[in-house]
Parts: structure tokens; sequence; C-alpha cells
């Protein structure tokens, strides 16, 4: 058997927005959405070798070698200029983990964690290595109180889901609209499979939290508002609903154009799903 | 008129201070016209060059920098000199303590100890109902916020959990008032789930309390135990500490060939000059003031034999890069494990001479090491072993990166980490950051929240929204040249100084 490998864009020590505690977080390289209002667009695609960034590095930290480009991170001064220039949205960046790689984060990192968050780009393209992960992190007694959870865009089908539900604590799933036609708009694909993943991770009581993306003019209608409440309702109103509200930071091209949206217009939506009965509707502590 | 004169006078007429305040500078002014203790040639010549650091407490020391009484004392037995008979009810054993802060000297005439309060007061509050014991310590907060206005005066609570502490936490939450400062005193063995939670929850909302891990500072005391007072002295409890002095660490490694000329030439010449300017300033206070006469040593408030010395350090940070440089090297200090280490190692060091050194009229003999959080004015050097503000990397890395200073420094280290707002939803990750800290060593653990209010500067409590007004007014006084006399009254009264100051940061009158 092939030992997987994750590509990882980026790992952070300290989180507390995703999910319960304080996690370790690996972000996956890769989407299987194109979202014109994502803030990490440079986690969309893999890198393709074109080479476009390798002038661009004013470090010199990005070389080709044979035909692949190659990143130094000890001459990085993290510009994130490559970025920037990359005609695909991914990142020369990356680095290659192992299982055994994570779990030794996970080791020097444990008395400051309460787990770990496998986000993304979308952390289900890469699944292989997440259950091979989650799995070793459930069978070491010093990591076994970790708790294992995965971001995800919920466009996983559901028979690929039951492959990796046994070793995950929870999920935190992004709908990102409900009118299908505005879904595919807003994603590039059909709402269908994350309607079907969030009932799906309800009933095995490991949907730990829903995230809405308020943009105004687009998913702050009050049909759309309508059937998100309905939709928690049928779940369970005190289900965890997590309202984000779109901000321009980290976003790239079209989206710019878009109003941001405003706090107190977060707070009166809120305020409305909080009267058709849903009890746990958390709003953004920061506006940036 | 001479020098000396004109300053008092201009103190006299400063329109930006209040009379207290006043009062304050003309006593400082006064003492330091006095010749200073005397020191050596070598001493003097390093204090003139700031490479070692009396922290300004004054030519004449005539009271110890912090004092930390047993105000036991006081509430079991009362006091003759005071006149004040023993406390029997929680209203009598409040009063006595307002009445005890205002004989309690420090090296900012205030005092910066105001007790383990649910120890002290715990015991009188059988018969008062959670809403009275509210209401009576609401008003005592106020009091003290309003009568002390001194940001380093310090509170501790717990590591019980218990009324008074909970009760106390959720006050200071409540009024978030600069101060006083408040320490909670955490032990796993002995504070609940519950009241550890709480006081996280209470940091998030007002970046108070700071907390202290009591397993790894108890050992070092005795059955008086200790108090934390000002920004984060750990100090022994019926007593306190005669004098702080501090070495500038950067300027060490300025005057040092390489790392080898550091440590072997350079670090343990400045280490020797301060301890004699240390010595000196404790012979004054010891042997020529006459501070240990006073009723607070007779009435068993304090013991002289219970006052230590505290040695500080601070320009940790600029000391590693500079010796980093001139070993052609360029790892930071704080983000590269090289530049870690030797930071490390010059703890070590400090720890090592300051145990080996016997010292006159200490406690134990031995001063104590302490990385000091700095004065508002110095210089482009960060406190302490702290990584420079704004350089900082994320909080897990920042708490590994300096946990293996904490063991050299039994006194205290102030530190601060920078959470961001998004914790707001998630305190639990607090939790885990607070119990991994302590788990790797840290003796404390601070932090500011970012969109508080509230905040800690170099330790003590500023509010941002103070700050933002000082700016303000500091437009208006431009503004005054253009517009008028009638507009430069109205601009130097927004100068006023703050109702609640940081004495301990503002050591001498500067115009």
């Amino acid at each position: 058997m092939n030992l997987p490998l994750a590509t990882v864009s980026k790992v952070l020590k300290f989180s507390c927005v995703d999910g319960p505690g304080n996690r370790l977080v690996l972000f996956l390289q890769g989407c299987n959405f194109a979202c014109p209002t994502c803030h990490n667009p440079h986690t969309m695609k893999l890198c393709n070798d074109c080479g476009d960034c390798v002038p661009e590095c004013p470090t010199g930290a990005l070389t080709i070698v044979q035909g692949k480009v190659v990143h130094d991170p000890n001459i990085c001064d993290q510009c994130d200029r490559c970025l920037d220039v990359c005609p695909i949205n991914a990142n020369p960046k990356v680095t290659q983990y192992n299982v055994d790689d994570v779990l030794a984060l996970l080791y020097q990192n444990k008395p400051f964690l309460n787990g770990i968050t496998i986000s993304g780009g979308e952390a289900t393209t890469q699944l292989k290595f997440i259950i091979a992960l989650f799995t070793a992190i459930k069978t070491d007694e010093k990591l076994k109180d970790l708790t294992c959870f995965i971001d995800s865009n919920g466009y996983l089908p559901e028979a690929a889901w039951k492959t990796v539900l046994p070793v995950t604590d929870g999920v935190m799933l992004d709908i990102k609209a409900f009118d299908n036609t505005l879904h595919s708009l807003l994603t590039t694909r059909s709402n269908q499979r994350v309607l079907a993943s969030a009932k799906q991770l309800f009933a095995a009581g490991k949907l730990h939290e829903l995230r809405y993306l308020l943009i105004p003019g687009r998913t702050d209608s009050s049909q759309e508002i309508k059937e998100l409440a309905d939709f928690v309702r049928a779940l369970d109103s005190a289900t965890p609903l997590r309202l984000n509200a779109f901000q321009h930071h980290g976003v790239k091209g079209e989206a710019l154009t878009w109003p941001t949206m405003k706090e107190p217009d977060t707070e009166r939506i809120a305020a409305e799903l909080r009267s058709a009965g849903l009890t746990n509707v958390v709003v953004p502590a920061v506006y940036i | 008129m001479s020098e000396l004169l004109k300053r008092f006078k201009g103190i006299t007429e400063d329109p930006g201070l209040s009379f207290t305040q006043k009062a304050r500078y003309l006593s400082l002014e006064a003492e330091n016209s006095l010749p200073y203790p005397e020191l050596d040639e070598e001493t003097a010549k390093a204090l003139e060059e700031r490479v070692i650091c009396d922290m300004y407490e004054g030519h004449a020391p005539f009271k110890p920098r912090y004092v930390m009484p047993d105000y036991s004392v006081v509430l079991e037995k009362g006091s003759t000199f005071l006149e004040l008979d023993p406390a029997t009810t929680l209203d009598e054993a409040i009063n006595s303590l307002m009445i005890a802060y205002h004989h309690v000297p420090s090296v900012t005439n205030m005092p910066v100890f105001i007790g383990r309060l649910d120890n002290l007061l715990l015991r009188f509050c059988d018969d008062v109902s959670d809403e009275d014991l509210y209401k009576k310590l609401k008003l005592f907060w106020r009091y003290l916020d309003r009568v002390l206005p001194d940001a380093f005066m310090h509170a501790n609570v717990g590591p019980t959990d218990n009324r008074v502490a909970r009760t106390i936490m959720r006050i200071d939450a409540e009024l978030k008032q600069i101060a006083p400062n408040l320490t909670f005193i955490w032990d796993p063995e002995v504070s609940s789930d519950e009241i550890f939670s709480q006081a996280c929850e209470s940091i998030i909302e007002c970046s108070k309390p700071h907390i202290a891990n009591n397993p790894l500072h108890q050992p070092l005391f005795d059955e008086y135990g200790y108090g934390v007072a000002s920004c984060y002295n750990v100090l022994p409890l019926c007593g306190g500490a005669s004098t702080l002095t501090r070495i500038n660490l950067r300027e060490v490694a300025r005057r040092s060939k390489d790392t080898a000329d550091f440590f072997e030439n350079v670090l343990p010449k400045y280490i020797d000059l301060n301890f004699r300017l240390t010595e000196a300033r404790i012979d004054h206070l010891f042997n020529k003031s006459g501070f240990f006469e006073g009723f607070l040593v007779k009435e068993g408030w304090i013991s002289r034999d219970r006052f230590t010395a505290m040695y500080g350090i601070f320009a940790m940070a600029q000391c590693v890069d500079e010796l980093q440089a001139k070993e052609g090297r360029s790892g930071k200090y704080g983000h590269d494990e090289t530049a870690n280490q030797l930071g490390h190692r010059i703890s070590k060091v400090l720890f090592e001479a300051v145990e080996a050194r016997p010292m006159e009229n200490c406690w134990r003999g031995k001063a104590m090491l302490h990385s000091q959080a700095g004065l508002s004015d110095d210089d482009g050097c960060t406190p302490g072993v702290r990584i420079p503000y704004g350089s900082e990397p994320d909080p897990v890395t920042h708490v590994q990166a300096l946990a293996e200073h904490h063991a050299f420094y039994p006194s205290g280290v102030s530190e601060i980490l920078t959470l961001d707002e998004t914790i707001e939803n998630n305190p639990a990750a607090l939790e885990q950051l607070v119990k991994g800290a302590f788990s790797l060593g840290f003796r404390e653990f601070s932090a500011n929240v970012s969109n508080n209010d509230l905040v800690r500067i170099t330790g003590y409590m500023v509010r941002l929204s103070d700050i933002e007004k000082f700016k303000e007014c500091g437009g208006s006084r431009i503004n005054t040249t253009v517009l008028g006399a009638e507009a430069a009254d109205k601009g130097k009264i927004l100068e006023r100084a703050p109702r609640v100051m940081s004495h301990e940061l503002a050591p001498r009158y500067s115009q």
C-alpha cells in the first residue's frame, strides 16, 4: 500500500476558529469549488509547474528543478508575491506531509491542543490521507484524546463520508446557498450533495457546526434566510449555525467589486433567525 | 532662581497635573536633590551610562520598593498605631483594609499589593448573602480605583474556588477599571475547573486577571507564602522587595566584542556592578532610613528579614540579536532556535550569578532574578525577555520560544500574549493555551485580547479610549497655535494626565 501524502499549504499551531478549543489546523491544497468569494483563493488549485512565479520571487526562494517549481522556505520571506502572480490560483509553497510528519507536529504541540482540524482548500479532496491520519491519532495512546475535525464544503458523496466518519469527531460544513442556480453561480457546482451531506452528518451525530456566508444582494435575501431557517429547524433548531459576513480580505477578482456584509445587517439577520426558532446562531467576532 | 527652584515652580504651575500628582512630583524632586548613596566610580559610571539602572527609585531610599503586608494581622489583632480593633464583620474587615492601604508605602507611595483578598475576607462572609457580598465588594472595588489610582496596585485571589474570588472576578469584569490589577493564583490540585474557566472568560472580557502558576511559585516560599504585586513581581508575603535594579542587556552586548567576550568578561562585570548598586541602595534603606523602626514592623504586618532584592534584566531580545549579528548569524530572537537558545543560556548565567552572590539584609541572603517589564521610556528596548512587540509569532510558538526562561526568574517574568478577538467565541482555546503554557514551565500568564478597551502595556493596564483621547488632544495642541489663546486654554485642559496613572512608569517629572 502506498503511504498517503498530503499537500499542505499551511499549518497553524493556534486556531480558535476551527472547532472547539485550540486546534492545530492543516490547510490542504486544492478545492473542487471555485468560489469568487474565497478568502484563500491560492489554496484552490495544485501547482502545474508553469514557472510564472519563479522570476517574480524577490528573494530567489523559487527555482525550477527538472521541470518542477521548487520552493526553499529558508530563503522565502513570505511576501506572497508568487500567490499574487499565479495564473491558476495555486501555491508553489506547499509542503508534502506524511502521517508521521503530522503526528510529530501533534506530539510537539500536544499540551496546547484540544484537537486537530483538517481544512483547505477542500479537505476531503485528500480523503485517503485524512482517514489514515485520524486512524493513527485514534490508536495513539498519547494523542487519542485529541478530537479530529474536518472543515468541508460538503461536496463529498455519501459513500465517501461513510469511510471517514468512524474516525471523525465532527465536521464544520459550509452551505453557500439554497437556491441551486445561485449556488452554482457562487461555487460552480450544484448544492444537492452539500444539503445531503448536512443531513447525513447530522443523522450520524457528527455535524458540529453549519456555516453560512452572508453576501449582500446574493445570499442575504429573505427567501434564502427563510430556507436556511427551515433547513436548520428540520435538523434540530439547536444546531450551531455560524454566520460569516463576506469581506474583501484575501479575495481576488470579480468579488472585490461586491459590497461587504456589514455588522448591523448581520445582526439583523441573526435576530431574524433566532426569532424563527434557531437557538444557536453565532455571529462574527470581527469584521475585516 | 536656581535650576532646582525653577523645577519646583514648574511643577506647581503645570496645568496638566492634578494637585496630588504635583505633590508627588515635588516630593520626588526634593528626594532627588539629595546626594545619591555612595557608589564607587565604576558603578557610578555604569549607572550614568544606564547599562545598569535603578528604575529612578530616588536618591534616598526611605521605603522599600514593594511592601507586601500580611493584612491578616490588622484584621485579626487590630492596630494600636491606627487605633483599630480586630474586625468582626465583613464591613469592618473591608473598612480596616481601606484604612490600612493608606499606611502601606511603595516606590510610588501607594500600595502595590492589597492582599490575597479571598484569604483575608472569606472568614467574614459566613452570614453574608451572595447579593450583599456582591454589593459590598463592588463599592470596595470602586473605592480602590478612585482613591488609589495606580495601575500597579495589585489584588490576588485563588487558588481555592470560593465566593469572594468568584465575586471579585465578576465585578472586575463588569467594571473594567484600570485599578486594581488582579492575579488569579491557579493550582490544578486546588482550583476547580469552573473558577479557572471564569478567570479565562474574564480575560476575554477585560484582559484581567493575570494567572499565576502556583505549583511553580509555592515551593520557593515558606509557610507565609507569597503575593503577586505590581506587574508580576512574586515576592514573600509579610515582606516584599527593598529595591529593583536592572541590567540593560542590549548595552552589555554592545560593549562586547563577541559572544565569548560577552559571557567571559563584559556580562560578569556588569552583573557585579549592578550588585554593588543594589547593595548601596539596600544599605541606605536598612541602615539610614529608619523605615524598619516603624509600626508596620512593630505590629507584625511586615518583617525586616523578609525583604528580598529584585535583580532585574531587560532587552534580552536586543541583546541576543546584537550578539547574533556579531557572530554573523541572522536568526532573530523569538523566531530562530539558535537565537532562542542563546537567550536561554544568558538567563541561566544570570540566574547562577544571582544565586551565588551572598547579600546582606536580604531574605534568605540572596537576591531574586526578575525579568523586568520596562519603563515608559526605554529607547527601543523590549521589556524583560519578551519578543519585540509586533513581531511575536503565533501564541503557541511564542510560549514555546520563551518557556525555558521562566525557571530562571523566581521573582517573576512579565510576559504578555496578544490574542485576536476571535477568541471571544472560543474560551476553551484560551484555557488550553494557559494549561499548555503552564505545563511547559510558564510561571505566569497574561493576555491582551485585541478588541478590549482595557489592555496591558508593559504589564499595567490602560484604557485604549484614554490613549485615543490623548491622541486627540495632541491634535488640539497643534491647532492651538493657529486658533489663539482661547483654544490654547482648552487644549491645556485636554492635556491633563489621566486620573489613574502608572506611577512606577513615571518616576520623574518631565516637562
